[in-house]
């Protein structure tokens, strides 16, 4: 693969099952502001009601110390929520959109069409008071619901949403069920409707396949990874599905592939000692454990 | 391999377990001396315990003349020999030079040929030694060439503690290609740095065509420290099959050969396949 001058590896912070404390996902995001990170998701303007471990979503935006050149994204589902993020200082927000009917319908109790409407309120809203947004597309390489999902719905959401006016596209494999064999062929198709420079991948390792799956995006030429520090958190809404890749085996994938990430690997590390220590949880990262036996 | 000792019993029920998973090689046991290597003791009533499938091999290590003796008089019909790309490891592993431990081998070698029995070659630290750190491609090339004119009829590359990547992975099997058929070659790769899946791509990429893996991820090597977890057979399987690789496998038997030896061992696997399969 070619090499990217830097590949932004976007953090997207823990959504742990558990109800973290507020000043403890303020510490993680303002470690991940010193890493070299460039994107940190930060939080998820949802409705508490639904999520209540994202009630805190306005503290924790007010909270933490945004560092220059780093980016601090927030969820907003629907005009409400992007309300609520500018007024409490956002300045970046993403839209999240499903290539499933059943898992949008379970996850956001609406149509997939339903959901662009609500999405396209966000948009034009955002475009007004010039905030950038990003638009997701879960379920990209299968549903827990549905099962197979064809690229032609991948690349139907995901240009409808590019085309609305995000500037980016996250394909969420929200069950981490892709491999090399779908991601390639689910790419092929989304690229024809998606310029590549705006395509991320977000995979999951639930069935141990994230890496050659971000090996093989990179290969097509996709050049933004998002991950999770330590491998924390999943999807409330997805049964069975656990582990984001961990941050930390992803940048050493890249860096042995001699990426530059601007990313100090031994920070990111430690933030993960941090958070798994402060939920009493084990790291999901081969490289941290790997560490941690040598020291 | 594991490092708690594993009844005899549970040894050939998991290798008659797999041999009905459609796996075409499984590697049996070890003619090391039992006074390294306490485990392997039970060498011999493994391979006389087990029940051989047609069309499966069952090839066991034989570090030098003595073990191979010892191996083709329990009825083994394949050995392997266990080189190294890194001088260090040789000597901490094997207690000799990498020279020596070839020299060692033609001896091996010799005595093969004249049984008839196959040889294949393993090459340890290929990317990466826990001792020598980085370990030139070049001298990896080089111990693969060997074995390979000695006779040995496949060479694994070993990423013995699992620290490569796809970086280090292409410039290794691009210096070994030079020297040994890539159709000679394999792959054996540890997950210790969650690498093993994305190094397995790259080399199917390559035109490798073996993949050395462990079921339920079990094993490592007890002389390379903080070594753990070959890569899980399941988990490659599992990629394989989204490739439309067709491997002969069956996933599900093979997933609960994995259970039996993790209940057995009283351990997790390491299969992220078998764990999100258990969770349905």
């Amino acid at each position: 693969p070619s090499v990217a001058p830097t590949l932004p590896v976007r953090d997207v912070v823990a959504m742990t099952t558990e109800i973290v404390p507020t000043r403890v996902k303020i510490q993680l995001i303002d470690m991940l502001s010193t890493t070299g990170l460039s994107v940190i998701e930060a939080t998820s303007f949802v409705s508490s009601k639904w999520v209540p471990q994202m009630a805190d979503h306005t503290d924790v935006v007010k909270g933490i110390q945004r560092v220059p050149h780093v980016q601090y994204p927030v969820l907003t589902p629907n005009i409400q929520g992007f309300q609520n993020a500018v007024a409490a200082g956002a300045t970046e927000v993403a839209v999240f959109g499903s290539a499933s009917e059943t898992f949008c319908r379970r996850n956001i109790n609406c149509s997939i069409s339903e959901s662009m409407l609500r999405f396209e309120e966000v948009i034009s809203t955002a475009k007004d008071r010039q905030i950038p947004v990003r638009g997701y597309v879960s379920c990209a390489l299968g549903c827990p619901h549905e099962g197979h999902i064809e690229p032609s719905q991948v690349a139907e959401v995901a240009k409808k949403l590019y085309e609305m006016g995000c500037y980016e596209i996250s394909l969420g494999d929200t069950i981490g069920v892709g491999t090399p064999g779908s991601m390639f062929k689910m790419l092929q198709k989304v690229m024809n409707d998606v310029p590549i420079s705006a395509l991320a991948v977000h995979c999951h390792d639930t069935y141990g396949q994230a890496l050659p799956n971000i090996l093989t995006a990179l290969q097509m030429g996709v050049s933004v990874v998002d991950s999770a520090v330590a491998g924390l958190g999943g999807c409330p809404y997805a049964q069975g599905s656990s582990g984001n890749v961990s941050t930390e085996d992803v940048l050493y994938m890249l860096h042995g592939m001699g990426i530059e990430t601007g990313v100090n690997l031994d920070k990111v590390i430690e933030t993960g000692d941090f958070i798994c220590n402060a939920l009493g949880r084990r790291t999901n990262s081969k490289v941290a454990q790997a560490r941690s036996r040598t020291l | 391999r594991a490092s708690t000792v594993v009844p005899t019993e549970a040894k050939i029920n998991l290798i008659n377990m797999l041999s009905e998973s459609g796996l075409p090689v499984i590697e049996a046991t070890s003619f090391v001396s039992p006074k390294w290597v306490p485990q392997m003791a039970d060498q011999v009533e493994v391979m006389k315990g087990i029940i051989k499938k047609p069309g499966v091999s069952y090839p066991v290590l034989t570090p030098n003349l003595k073990g191979f003796q010892a191996a083709v008089s329990a009825g083994a019909s394949e050995v392997a020999i266990f080189g190294a790309a890194s001088e260090l490891f040789s000597k901490k592993n094997i207690n000799c030079s990498v020279e020596e431990s070839l020299q060692r081998f033609e001896e091996v070698m010799k005595a093969a040929k004249e049984a008839a029995v196959p040889v294949r070659g393993y090459v340890s630290c290929v990317v990466g030694c826990p001792y020598e750190g980085q370990v030139a491609p070049e001298k990896v090339a080089h111990v693969a060439k060997r074995l390979y004119s000695m006779g040995c009829y496949e060479i694994s590359l070993g990423d013995t503690i699992g620290v490569g990547t796809p970086g280090s992975m292409t410039k290794m099997l691009e210096a070994v290609t030079k020297e040994v058929p890539v159709s000679a070659l394999a792959v054996h790769c540890h997950d210790t740095y969650g690498q093993a899946l994305a190094n397995i791509l790259i080399a199917l990429q390559m035109g490798i065509s073996v993949v050395d893996s462990s079921v339920a991820g079990l094993g490592g090597c007890p002389y390379a420290q903080g070594a753990s977890g070959n890569v899980a057979t399941e988990d490659v399987v599992y990629m394989l099959h989204g490739l439309g690789i067709q491997t002969g496998v069956d996933l599900s038997k093979l997933m609960e050969a994995g259970a039996f030896i993790c209940r057995i061992i009283n351990r997790k696997t390491s299969s992220k396949v078998a764990q999100a399969t258990c969770k349905l």
